[in-house]
Parts: C-alpha cells; sequence; structure tokens
C-alpha cells in the first residue's frame, strides 16, 4: 500500500480503562489493522518503544487483551524544551467472535510493530455453502 | 506566528506575547506532575508529522519521534548549521487475499524540518531507530555550550 499520500499527524487516543491502575501514567490505544483470511485472523498493531519482554498478550475467553509497556528512553539529564507526543503504555482489548486455536497463536514484534497472527480453528473455517435450485 | 508556520519553523522559536503565559503554565504543570505523579500534557503541535520530542542536556540536543514500521532505509535525514530535517515513507505492504475488518494505520511519506535552539554540529549528527522510534542526537557547537564563569 504505498501512495502518494503524506502522512498527518495523529494525536493519539488516550483511554480511561474501567479498572484501575496500580501505576501512574497515560494510557494509549494503539492503532490497528485487523484482516483475515480463510484460515487464520492477523493483527497489526503500532507500538513505538514497546520491547519483546514488555508486551503481553492475553486471550480469555473471547477476549483478547493486549498491553505494551514503555520504558523511558530519556536519560536523567535531559530537559524538556518542545513535548509533541506523549509515552505511556498501550493497551487495547478485542472480543473474537471466531474460536481460535490458543495452541498456534504467533507474535512477531517488528520495528515497533506486532503483527499477531490467530488462526482459526477447523469448525470455524468457512465452508462454502451450495444453493440447490429446485 | 506567520513566519513561523511559512516557513516551517518551529513555533518555540518564534517570540509572541503568549510566551509568558506558556511558560506559566508549563509551571504549573511541573506543579500539578510534583504533586499528583501525573504527565503535563501537550506542549506544543506542529501539524506536520512526524510528531517530535525536543529535549537537551548540556552536550547534546535529542530529537525522538515514533515511527512504527519506517525502516531506516527509507529514512533522510539531513543537518544543517542550525536545522535538523526528516523525511521519509511509511509503507505498509499489501495482504495478498484478506479481508479487513480495521483499517487504521496508514501509509504515506513525511517530510519536517526542525530548527534548534541553537548552532550544532551537523558533523556529528547520529540517529537510530529501536523498536520503532528514532532519535536523534545533536551535539551543540561548541560556542552554544554553557561556559561555567568563576567569580573572583
Amino acid at each position: 500500500m504505498t501512495t502518494g499520500k503524506t502522512l498527518q499527524p495523529k494525536e493519539k487516543h488516550e483511554v480511561a480503562t474501567p479498572a484501575e491502575q496500580t501505576k501512574a501514567g497515560l494510557i494509549f490505544t494503539p492503532d490497528v489493522d485487523i484482516f483475515e483470511s480463510e484460515g487464520e485472523i492477523v493483527l497489526l498493531a503500532d507500538m513505538p518503544g514497546v520491547r519483546a519482554q514488555d508486551l503481553k498478550i492475553d486471550l480469555r475467553d473471547d477476549v483478547l487483551t493486549l498491553t505494551g509497556e514503555i520504558a523511558a528512553l530519556e536519560n536523567a539529564d535531559e530537559e524538556d524544551i518542545a513535548i509533541e507526543y506523549e509515552i505511556g503504555t498501550y493497551s487495547r482489548q478485542f472480543t473474537l467472535s471466531e474460536v481460535i486455536d490458543q495452541s498456534k497463536i504467533g507474535a512477531k514484534l517488528k520495528d515497533g510493530v506486532l503483527r499477531l497472527t490467530l488462526p482459526k480453528v477447523a469448525k470455524a473455517k468457512p465452508r462454502k455453502i451450495t444453493v440447490s435450485a429446485d | 506566528m506567520l513566519y513561523g508556520r511559512i516557513y516551517g519553523l518551529p513555533r518555540w522559536r518564534v517570540k509572541s506575547p503568549f510566551e509568558d503565559l506558556e511558560r506559566m503554565r508549563r509551571q504549573m504543570n511541573q506543579l500539578l506532575e510534583g504533586f499528583s505523579g501525573l504527565s503535563p500534557k501537550f506542549t506544543k503541535d506542529a501539524g506536520v508529522y512526524p510528531a517530535v520530542n525536543l529535549t537537551e542536556n548540556r552536550e547534546n540536543f535529542f530529537l525522538r519521534a515514533e515511527l512504527p514500521g519506517v525502516r531506516s532505509d527509507d529514512l533522510d535525514i539531513q543537518s544543517t548549521a542550525t536545522t535538523i530535517s526528516i523525511a521519509g515513507e511509511r509503507k505498509i505492504p499489501a495482504e495478498e487475499s484478506v479481508k479487513y475488518h480495521r483499517r487504521e494505520r496508514e501509509a504515506g511519506s513525511f517530510s519536517r524540518i526542525i530548527g534548534l535552539p541553537t548552532e550544532i554540529d551537523p558533523e556529528r549528527v547520529k540517529a537510530s531507530m529501536t523498536n520503532g522510534i528514532l532519535t536523534i542526537q545533536v551535539p551543540k557547537a561548541e560556542k552554544a555550550k554553557p561556559k561555567q564563569i568563576t567569580v573572583n
């Protein structure tokens, strides 16, 4: 998808989570792409600054929760001059309508983008429905 | 104000009657931060992608931008005596025969120039990409560094 488009700045979406936080700090929703093919559902999420060890992926019942903690990048001796964006934990939940094969979930984090592969279990795969004419 | 917009210079260099107010607001935020542990809100937004945070220590300025999914090969960073320019393209490869539920991530090109508050040493600027965050370390020019003055 390489278009001639020029990117516009987007303000990060800050969220208030239903559960109160134990740690102080901001929470943002990452931008995601979700698409599915016949065998799997793929989720791509922009989580810049999250290291693989700080990312938590949790699938319980039908709820998928992504949480990415951010480690501060600034050194202690740095002073702010102009701050245009803020950093904070990334968090987002999705309800999955399909049945997912939990044992085969794949997650890859590269250049701040998470690619999560959720394979469908056999019975959830689409079946071609033939319409019989009278 | 208009001057700043036309030449793409960041607003913090432009003198405006609101500058003192802005400073007061920052100080208030810092005070509040001390009380509640919350971080201060956005200070400025230049309206150009990518959003950049500028910090400094004695020796360097640091520019940081969130560029998830942008490869270092697709970035073009240049520096002059007082500016840093960041240009590039964010590519999102097309997925074969899939159906989309959500599509919030955007691809496209970007280009921005950032004016630094003092002169810099353009030869020694270093840039790195880690986990989708671009960090540019910009050494200040010798004459722009603070000097210790001894009182006799």
